[in-house]
């Protein structure tokens, strides 16, 4: 069956240059204000800083806003008024916080166009993804733990769940409206009150947002949003009124967090990075894997902590997929991010491009095999080509780093154990992905792989009812379902 | 009379009894000042050698929750075979000897009581989750893997116990410092664990002085999770350490009774727990 399929070659369709893509720009209004405060205590007010900082958008390089830079005193300032409603909000009855949250995932469905147009030209992100990904999955994320504000007494055998306090939450550039959802529900289906600074990339939607909360009527305090860099986060999750603090990010700044904090007896959550192994055996189905492995790897133009940027591909089949992705990269759009046929938008900034260069560039150094589809890349604007590298070593730093870019490394195994020992020889444990059509197999490897999520004839799939977190240098905690629950509360 | 024949303490680790590769030991003496033995005093390399033989007993998780919950049952057995003399090595430090033998008795009560746990706590704390798509979602715990332990000083057998337990009933692998007040209490712990049918490198006990060995427990790569009944100091260093290679870390009390049933239960199995999320395309 295998000797076969490595035989025939994969058939391509050749449509050569005689249809090619109008344009499909989506043309809804982001409404995007010239210049955005900070949001403290249910107002929108000026930095105490009086700074500003451009964001621009990545996919043009034109400037979209300029956004208060919060210092010390305002991030002071923003966890006073978050003390102050801590009280009356933690007393509130579960059943009347939950429908603020249900009003919330409401009042984001009614304008998810508007948010979703908003994402892609803030972060670059294709708008089919900002469309069909981020803006539902996060009035989901919302909808979901609307739920669970009065049934905290039925996370856990034995005990209930009572709040912690002011919440201190940082969270990262690649799925900024999503990550919130992530940071905010939880923490506010179980009674806490927020401080949360976004990435400074990505403030827009964050910012947006907290118009809704303003339409939703949610108490002044209960949620506030400071703007700005490395700086403005050290103020955050090191301020002596957080009783937790939740990260999104680095594994660097990650542990850089954990040393902070020490012996100050907050709280910590960290969601951090990733260099996930995508294991593909020669009983899988090849085509829904090479799928599979695309989505892996360029969903969100590979700015995903849980992406497949590993494959192990078993030795017999290694000719035949690489063969069939190179085909399918051909067929890849690349480039501006609001066209509705988009399949790789813009990456999130020149910082991340020269990143992203520059792994690739050893990738290349150290001797593994480059593949990047010919495709005409945008003039203006931070683009990648999809790249697949193979002949890579276990050594080369492709195969180590995150590159959180659109590059996949490829590499290959003989036996299931030669996979899992080369799937976990990592610091990391975020996610694995398993294609094989043999179900005792996928048991053992999902058992065997350390990560916590794994995805089997699938990748990258997300729910608010699905915990998702990593082992090991992944960081610890876990965000949705009821486990995510225990990491927003102290059990009595 | 014949001369009494005293004992050498030594350390249990990787199922085996040792003394410390430092050649040190310090000097016990009971309540009225009379010398009992020698102890070891176990070096940073005593620690990382623990930490290989827990690495080697990885198979501890991969015995059924059943047989994991009749080899705690069968430490109950051992230690209530021999309660009498655990209560005596207890009230070497401890003048009451009531309360020795009633720490006995409620270390006793808690092996049954994780015994029990082996096969009951995945149910309670993983799911299976209703997600909107075409999957079948479940979350399983795993264990961590190794577990390092840092006992408080008062209650020498029931501090150390109260967090060993839960840590090895989910198939953690353990090193373990004992109350460095009071070390002979686990010098003979190891001697009954050694007979209660748990494999060699499940628990590693150590004893000596904190201060030698908590900076190694800190960093160690290959811990992956902490519990310590520390003081703040020491808290600290645990979590500055911790960040290296972002272990858990857990910390009690030193001055916890741990007597009271709430220092037990699922939320100390939990400590030393991952969850683990599958997803799998329903269709034909």
């Amino acid at each position: 069956m295998s000797a076969k399929r490595t035989k025939s070659p994969a058939r391509e369709l050749l449509f050569g240059d005689l249809w090619e893509f109008d344009p499909a720009p989506e043309s809804a209004n982001p409404y995007i204000d010239p210049r955005y405060g900070l949001f403290i205590n249910g107002k929108f007010g000026a930095p105490k800083s009086r700074k500003y900082f451009d964001s621009i958008n990545p996919g043009n390089e034109e400037k979209l806003t300029e956004i208060a830079l919060a210092g010390e005193a305002d991030v002071n300032a923003a966890y006073e008024a978050a003390a102050a409603a801590f009280t009356p909000w933690s007393k509130l009855p579960g059943a009347e916080r939950g429908k603020y949250l249900y009003r919330i995932a409401r009042l984001l469905q009614d304008r998810s166009r508007e948010f979703a147009v908003a994402e892609t030209i803030d972060g670059g992100k294709p708008i089919k993804e900002s469309r069909d990904f981020d803006l539902p999955m996060a009035a989901a994320h919302f909808f979901y733990h609307a739920g669970w504000a009065d049934k905290l007494d039925y996370v856990t055998p034995g005990r209930t769940l009572a709040p912690l306090g002011v919440v201190g939450q940082v969270i990262p550039w690649n799925f900024p409206l999503l990550m919130l959802a992530w940071k905010i529900a939880p923490a506010l289906a179980t009674g806490n009150t927020v401080v949360l600074k976004p990435a400074e990339t990505t403030s827009i939607t964050a910012l947006k947002f907290a118009t809704i909360l303003r339409d939703a009527g949610l108490p002044p305090g209960v949620v506030n949003i400071v703007t700005g860099a490395g700086e403005t986060g050290k103020a955050v999750v090191t301020h002596p009124l957080a009783a937790k603090v939740a990260f999104t990010g680095s594994t660097a700044v990650g542990k850089w967090i954990q040393h902070a904090i020490a012996g100050s007896g907050k709280k910590l959550t960290l969601e951090l990075g990733g260099k996930a192994a995508n294991i593909v055996f020669d009983d899988a189905p090849l085509d829904q894997a090479v799928e599979g492995i695309v989505n892996g790897i360029f969903f969100n133009q590979g700015h995903v902590c849980c992406a497949g940027s590993r494959l192990l591909v078993q030795e017999s089949i290694a000719d035949a997929v690489v063969s069939k992705l190179k085909i399918r990269l051909r067929s890849l759009r690349v480039g501006d991010p609001l066209d509705k046929n988009t399949d790789i938008g813009a990456i999130n900034s020149k910082q991340q491009l020269e990143k992203i260069q520059g792994l690739v560039e050893s990738g290349v150094s150290e001797g593994a095999e480059l593949y990047q589809p010919s495709c005409s890349l945008p003039k203006k604007g931070f683009y990648f080509p999809p790249t697949l590298f193979s002949e890579v070593s276990q050594s080369h730093r492709i195969a180590n780093e995150e590159i959180f870019g659109p590059v996949l490394s490829i590499m290959t195994f003989r036996t299931p154990s030669e996979a899992i020992e080369k799937a976990n020889n990592t610091p990391y444990g975020l996610s694995a992905g398993i294609w094989s059509d043999k179900g005792s197999r996928v048991l053992k490897m999902a058992s065997e792989l350390r990560a916590g999520v794994v995805w089997a004839n699938t990748f990258n799939k997300f729910d608010p009812t699905s915990p998702f977190g990593g082992f090991k240098e992944s960081g610890f905690g876990r965000e949705g379902g009821k486990q995510g629950l225990l990491e927003y509360s102290n059990l009595i | 009379m014949p001369l009494k024949i005293t004992k050498t303490p030594k350390c249990y680790v990787g199922g085996a009894f040792i003394r410390s590769e430092s050649g040190a030991v310090s000097p016990m003496h009971s309540l009225s000042g009379e010398f009992i033995a020698n102890i070891p005093q176990c070096s940073r390399k005593d620690l990382r050698n623990a930490v290989e033989a827990a690495a080697k007993a990885g198979g501890w998780a991969k015995r059924s929750a059943y047989n994991r919950g009749q080899i705690l049952y069968r430490m109950a057995e051992m230690l209530d075979a021999r309660a009498s003399e655990m209560a005596d090595a207890i009230a070497i430090t401890e003048a009451d000897k009531k309360t020795a033998a009633a720490e006995v008795q409620v270390t006793i009560d808690r092996m049954v009581h994780y015994a029990g746990w082996t096969d009951k706590y995945e149910a309670l704390l993983g799911s299976v989750n209703p997600v909107a798509s075409s999957h079948f979602n479940f979350t399983v715990t795993e264990p961590c893997g190794i577990v390092g332990i840092i006992a408080a000083d008062p209650f020498p057998l029931l501090g150390l116990m109260s967090l060993v337990l839960p840590a090895i009933t989910s198939g953690n692998t353990v090193v373990a410092l004992a109350s460095s007040a009071a070390p002979y209490p686990a010098i003979l712990l190891g001697e009954m664990l050694a007979t209660s049918d748990l494999p060699a490198g499940v628990v590693n006990l150590l004893t000596g002085k904190r201060s030698d060995m908590i900076s190694t427990f800190a960093t160690h790569a290959h811990i992956s999770s902490i519990a310590a009944a520390v003081n703040q100091t020491d808290a600290i260093t645990l979590q500055q350490g911790a960040a290296e290679n972002l272990k858990r870390v857990s910390l009690f009390d030193p001055e916890t009774h741990w007597t009271s049933t709430e220092s037990q239960g699922l939320d100390l199995i939990r400590n030393h727990l991952e969850f683990k999320t599958t997803w799998h395309p329903v269709g034909a």
